[in-house]
This record gives C-alpha cells, structure tokens and sequence, in this order.
C-alpha cells in the first residue's frame, strides 16, 4: 500500500464482551458496527466498502442494509482482519470505495447463531494426514512446534509461564477484560495440563463479542469526531495450512514475511515502536512474534519477557489489554487487538502507555498458517 | 490406543490414492522429483520444489526421529487416557503428523530427536494408517 494513505476513524467493540446468549453471531457483528459508526460519526449510508472474515460480507451487508461498491471475504483465520486492514487501504487508494467498515463478530463461547465449522472433511490434505491423529483443535495442534522451540533455544517451562503472568498484570488494569486476578508463575504451570507442556492458563480464552473500523482516505481523516489513527504500513502472508508442514517449528515464514513487508512499507525502525499487540492465542505466541518481527534476537525472546520489558513500565508494553489470554478471544482475536491499538494512538486505552505514537499490530491465522501485520501512527510522520 | 472405530477416516483423492494403497501392503510410500530430487509430503503429481510434474513414487524406509509433539490431556473416545500428537522427521527428509504409539505417554518416555519406526492400523478395508513406535535407529 501507499504508507500513510488512510487512516482508521472508527474504532469499536461489541457493547458487551464474554458471554453473550442473547446475541446471534450475526448479531454481534451489526452491534460492533453500530458502536463504531456512532464513534465515526456516521450513517449506514456513508459505508461504501464492507469486509468481514467468519461470516460472509453478503451477510453483513444485506443485514445492515449496505450497498457497497467494495467487498472483501478474505477468511485466513484470526487475522484476517488485518489483512482487510491492508486490502481497504489499497481500495481506497484504487477509488473502489471512500469508507470502508470492517466488522468481526462470533458467538465463540455461546454458539449463538454460529456457522459450521469450515474444515476440507476427510479427503482435504488435513482429513487425510492430519485429522486421523485425533487433534482436538487448536490447543492439540497450535501448541505442537513449542517443545522443538524449547529445545533449539533453551526457553524453560517457567518462561512460558511468565507470559501469562505478566499479560494478568495488563489484564489487571483493563475493567473489561475476563480475568483480573494476578497469578503467579506457580499458579500457571500448576492448571490443568490441557495439552502438556501447556496448562489451561497458557490457552486463550473462549468468549462471545465483535468489534469494527471503519476506514477513509488520510486526507479525510481530520474530519471526524476522534484523533485519526494512520496506517503506516502492512504485510500479509501464509505458509501452511498443516502444522506438520511447517517450514521450521521454531519460526513462522508467514510472520517473517508479513513483518518485513510492513516494515519496509512504513519505514520505521523496531526502536520507534512504542506499542505492540502480537496476537495470543496461546502463551508461546509472543516469543515467536518478537523473534520473528525482529524485536529479540532468536531464541531471545523468554529472557526479554521474563526481564519485564513488555510487562508495564517496561520499554515494549505488550498485549497492554491482557490478550487473548486474559482479555477476550473469541475465536478470531486479530479484530481485538487492531481495537487496542487504536486505543493506544488515541490515547484512551484502559492502560494507556505514555505518549504512544506508534503502534505494531500483529495477527496470526489457523495455526501458524496465514499472518498479517499492520503498522499504525496518531501521527503522519 | 483404545477404539480405532472413533477415528475420522482419511478419504484418499486421485493424488494421494498411491500412499493408501502403500499403507494397505505395509509400505510407507513418498514421492521424489526426478528433475532437482526432492522428496516430499504429502503426496502431489509435481514437484513443489521446481514445479517439475517429472516425479517418481518409492517406497520410503520408514525410519523417523521425533521433531516436536504435545501431549493431549483431555479425553478423546480413541484413547484410554493422554496421548501424543507428534510430528516426525523421516529419514528421507519429509515430516508428517502422527502418534507415538508402544510407548509410555510421558515426557520422560517421549524424548525429541529418539529414533521411531513406521508401523500400520487398519481403520477400514482401504485405509490403513501409520503410525510410528520407538526403535529402527537411522544409520
Ligand atoms: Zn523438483
């Protein structure tokens, strides 16, 4: 995309987060996009573009009573929005559309409303190679590089465990986010073993909720009610969609490669970051993201943790809503923390990090299959 | 392993038939590029190295060394208690998923890098599925 073309103007999340029966899955993504035209200042009528991943944008759109001249579906999982991120972007500079409302919503938790399963059945290469070894999703399956990681790098089960610790501690301070307890790192590694090494606080959350952005043109962006939030730059990319296929267990081609791509684009360096979100699904996460955007140094990436770093008052504050460990996932987490990113380039996140001015979102999809990167600042440099 | 009728059954498809019917006679079977030699999995008609459509199906040794795994806690109808979802490295350079089978389902017991051996379970008349279990040391 053109760095610092567009800009995100609404920003919003369901009204309700966690558990959620009385909304249809459908439901929740027209209440995120409610709650976010009220914050942009607009009517449906001003929505020209519409992209959503989980339910079809034919869905949202007709739901809403939207006729756009836009439409994206793309659907590689959890960060799929960040990938709409960057597809709107590149519309909007094309002309194919002026506002574009990206909108993520699922009944993860209550089941309300949901779609089935999308899955290839018994003759996709998964049903084939994959599915025969009675993987219970992706707890059983997400999780499986982590022991190769751990023997390459010398990262130790109590460093696993301080990931969560540390993202109760932003959870903390967040009113909305699921679990605010503190823990400790004994709390962590004594759960439930759920799939070893990894505990039941080691694994996301399964809630209900939504959120939404709505997107224009950069030129337009100071004319709405809150401090535009500019996309820098972006990235995108997939590998596998086999765990088992995966180039190296302990990196992902798709985060390298949708991290380097969003860099370039935005052309900062890693020491002008002041925010950063990498998508949680489970606690070993983060260590990936810092190693594979650069961050920490392979293998690096527990001790610059476990040193407090990106805990609060640190120099790198990460998932500072409490993530998809303490705060909300619902399944496809990658809309929650654009959410938080935005709330930290506005400046009105729960845990504010001071003078925040750019901000690295990172999102991944399936199971280290697809990724994307969006780069924002409350500022055009 | 408990009860092989609760296992989803693979559906094999006009590219992968030749690795099912392998399984059924007790052979594990890849695929090598007969332009730049590269050996992969799972089974395409080309080569996804080179783009090659040249290839050539052998039978593989059925040696592998055990490349990561997780240990599943939560029950599942195939199994009588925790059980391993791995992934092995074969000898000839692929990695496939897996179960450990034969074999203590614990850390002290699954060791990564030991060395396993390629053995075979009907699920129904035409698919049998490998499996690996300790032993058969790479040379
Ligand atoms: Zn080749």
């Amino acid at each position: 995309m053109k760095p610092n073309s567009v800009a995100i103007v609404g920003a919003a999340e369901t009204t309700e987060l966690g558990k959620i029966p009385s909304l249809s899955q459908l439901q929740l993504h027209a209440d995120a996009a409610l709650n976010t035209l009220k914050d942009a200042g607009l009517g449906l009528s001003d929505i020209d573009g519409v992209a959503t991943a989980g339910e079809s944008p034919t869905n949202v759109a007709h739901y809403l009573g939207i006729t756009p001249t836009w439409v994206d579906g793309t659907s590689v999982g959890g960060c799929s929005f960040m990938l709409h991120v960057r597809h709107a972007a590149a519309a909007i500079n094309e002309g194919l559309c002026e506002t574009v409302l990206i909108t993520h919503g699922e009944s993860g938790r209550s089941g309300i409303g949901r779609g089935m399963f999308r899955g290839g059945g018994g003759a996709s290469l998964q049903g084939q190679f994959e599915s025969p070894y009675c993987a219970m999703g992706p707890p059983t399956i997400f999780t499986i590089p982590f022991l190769r990681y751990m023997k390459e790098t010398g990262t130790t089960l109590e460093q696993l465990a301080t990931v969560a610790v540390i993202q109760r501690e932003w959870a903390a301070m967040n009113p909305r986010a699921s679990f605010k307890d503190p823990l400790t790192v004994e709390d962590v590694m004594n759960e439930r073993m759920i799939a070893y090494p990894f505990t039941k606080l080691e694994c996301c959350l399964v809630t209900d909720g939504g959120g939404a952005l709505i997107l224009t043109a950069a030129a337009r962006a100071k004319d709405f009610p809150h401090k535009p939030v500019y996309i820098l730059g972006t990235g995108e990319s997939v590998e596998t969609p086999m765990i088992s296929q995966m180039e190296d267990m302990t990196t992902s081609k798709a985060f390298r490669v949708s991290g380097a791509k969003a860099f370039a684009e935005a052309g900062i360096s890693h020491s002008d970051v002041d925010h950063l979100m990498i998508y949680d699904a489970f606690a070993h996460l983060p260590f990936y993201g810092l190693e594979d955007l650069g961050f920490c140094r392979k293998g690096e990436a527990a001790g610059f943790i476990e040193a407090r770093n990106t805990a609060p008052g640190g120099q790198l504050p990460l998932n500072t809503n409490g993530g998809g460990l303490s705060y909300m996932h619902s399944g496809m987490y990658g809309m929650y923390a654009l959410q938080e990113s935005v709330r930290q380039l506005r400046g009105t996140a729960p845990a504010q990090v001071d003078n925040a001015s750019i901000s690295v979102c990172h999102g991944v999809g399936g199971m280290f299959a697809a990724s994307g990167t969006v780069i924002m600042g409350n500022a055009i440099p | 392993m408990a009860n092989t009728a609760k296992i989803p059954v693979p559906v094999a498809t006009p590219e992968t038939l030749h690795f099912w019917e392998g399984t059924k006679s007790g052979e594990l079977r890849l695929q090598k590029c007969d332009e730049c030699s590269h050996v992969y999995f799972p089974p395409r008609p080309f080569c996804p190295g080179c783009a090659s459509r040249k290839v050539s199906i052998f039978k593989a040794s059925g040696k592998a060394t055990l490349y990561s795994y997780v240990i599943n806690h939560r029950p599942h109808p195939a199994f009588d208690g925790p059980y391993s979802i791995a992934v092995v490295e074969l000898e000839e350079g692929p990695r496939m998923m897996t179960n450990i089978i034969n074999v203590d389902q614990t850390p002290e017991a699954l060791i990564l890098d030991m060395p396993l051996e390629v053995t075979f379970k009907p699920l129904s008349d035409d698919i049998h599925l490998p499996y690996f279990q300790p032993g058969g040391a790479t040379s």
